[in-house]
């Protein structure tokens, strides 16, 4: 095993200062060192988007970076964003929707779609699809998950219309 | 997977990446936005001593104008290609195929200096560079060079930059008034890797086409421009016919590999229609 780095970023707005070996990717940090277990782990590639957190306020792979990377950096899992209004409509919408059968990539679906609804992102299904095409998801189709990000996003615009 | 145990040394400047590279031994690979590097980890494909993170490097970040070239930092990220006002006006073939390069979650963190010295040739950005006549500037111990395009991409991952060494920066020759471009590819499904894939750069006047550039991706080893089909586009009028005759041209330009997913007919075929699809997006836009 190699030696242990240092490491200080912050976490769900809390400073976290902490040693790390350096091979660890900062999933497996947040995981293993941290028990915030909203982010998956599937393929450890970066395909699956099960892992997805917001690094600096966009979603990143959390099985791409190294812990050491976030050296710095601003790292919010979905735990982090229980706060946020958009989130708790996204995630009434996929309740709604029953858009989560086995749950697994749904830490990242919702990490994808509140970036994408923050971004202005309409509710056209192709554009929604195409947002998502970095997240799989094994059990529904899709179908109501895009139904349920696609509710959020024409809200959110309705939202903004009448400001 | 997990990746195997290595050091991890954080390079402030080129010359600590330098000296943290030959302290390692050659066995040390430098990490930029590691979104093909970690993988490739992970899968255990490499398994390097050191790895130097090299993104604080100042010289490797930015997008300016400097003497008639646009100068993209190499660490610059695939958004930030999408997102840049001066990427639109000055290279925008490059913004048109930015939004092709992988999902968006990826474009976020990966650096278009990292793809390009991947050198993968399914990649977009590479085709791209060849096309847009593009330099890459590599720093070395001994100083700066500047390599073309077209001698930066020598096979199959891999390119002119040596061990040890470090991409910089690209510089890009700035579009003028008459400059059209586009850029497309075909994929089973959307953000996979391309079957195949075209960049298209002309100037265009008074419905002439002068100084075509095609470059096609996932065709072979490395990116390919095809000088047959790029002579019947020169001093030519965008035409119907034209078009044609350029797309026959390119049987003679292209000898895909063997691919038991996408036999090389099929895959000269794919380029045929790709093909005619940008230029004739290009002589609408015209008309």
């Amino acid at each position: 095993m190699s030696e242990q780095i240092p490491l200080s970023f912050t976490l769900n707005g809390k400073p976290v200062a902490a040693f790390v070996e350096p091979r660890k990717s900062l999933a497996d940090f947040l995981r293993e060192d941290r028990a915030l277990t909203a982010t998956r782990l599937g393929c450890e590639m970066g395909t699956c988007g099960a892992c997805l957190v917001m690094m600096d306020g966009a979603p990143a792979h959390a099985c791409l970076v190294l812990a050491a990377q976030a050296e710095g950096a601003e790292i919010t899992t979905l735990e982090g964003q229980s706060e946020d209004a958009l989130m708790a409509d996204l995630q009434a919408a996929f309740v709604d929707r029953n858009a989560a059968q086995c749950g697994f990539c749904t830490s990242g679906m919702l990490t994808t779609a509140l970036a994408y609804v923050r971004q202005g992102g309409t509710p056209d299904r192709a554009a929604i699809r195409d947002a998502l095409s970095g997240n799989y998801c094994r059990c529904t189709g899709y179908e109501a998950i895009v139904d349920a990000i696609a509710g959020v996003a024409e809200a959110a615009m309705h939202k903004e219309a009448a400001a | 997977m997990k990746a195997p145990a290595f050091t991890f040394e954080r390079a402030p400047t080129l010359g600590d990446a330098f000296d943290l590279f030959e302290a390692g031994g050659g066995e040390a690979i430098y990490l930029a936005g590691g979104h093909s590097v970690v993988p490739s980890l992970a899968l255990r494909l490499q398994a390097p001593e050191t790895l130097i993170d090299i993104a604080a490097i100042p010289e490797l970040s930015g997008i300016r104008e400097e003497a008639g070239m646009l100068r993209i930092g190499a660490m610059t990220r695939h958004a930030e290609i999408l997102a840049d006002p001066l990427v639109a006006t000055h290279a925008p073939l490059l913004a048109m195929a930015a939004p092709h390069v992988a999902h968006p979650a990826i474009r976020n963190r990966g650096t278009i200096g990292g793809n390009l010295c991947h050198a993968d040739p399914a990649s977009e950005f590479p085709a791209v560079m060849l096309a847009l006549e593009a330099e890459m500037e590599i720093a070395a111990p001994e100083g700066h060079r500047r390599v073309p395009a077209r001698d930066f991409f020598v096979d199959l991952y891999e390119t002119a930059c040596a061990p040890g060494e470090i991409l910089v920066a690209l510089h890009v020759p700035v579009a003028g008034p008459a400059t059209r471009c586009a850029f497309d590819e075909i994929s089973r499904r959307r953000g996979d890797y391309a079957m195949i894939g075209c960049a298209v750069q002309i100037t265009l006047e008074a419905g002439r086409i002068a100084d075509p550039r095609v470059a096609f991706l996932s065709v072979g080893a490395t990116p390919r421009r095809v000088p047959g089909c790029e002579a019947v586009l020169h001093d030519a009028l965008l035409s119907a016919a034209t078009i044609a005759k350029a797309q026959d041209a390119l049987g003679a330009d292209l000898d895909p590999m063997d691919d038991p997913n996408v036999p090389p007919a099929m895959r000269l075929h794919l380029a045929r229609v790709l093909l005619g699809r940008l230029l004739g997006q290009l002589e609408n836009d015209h008309v």
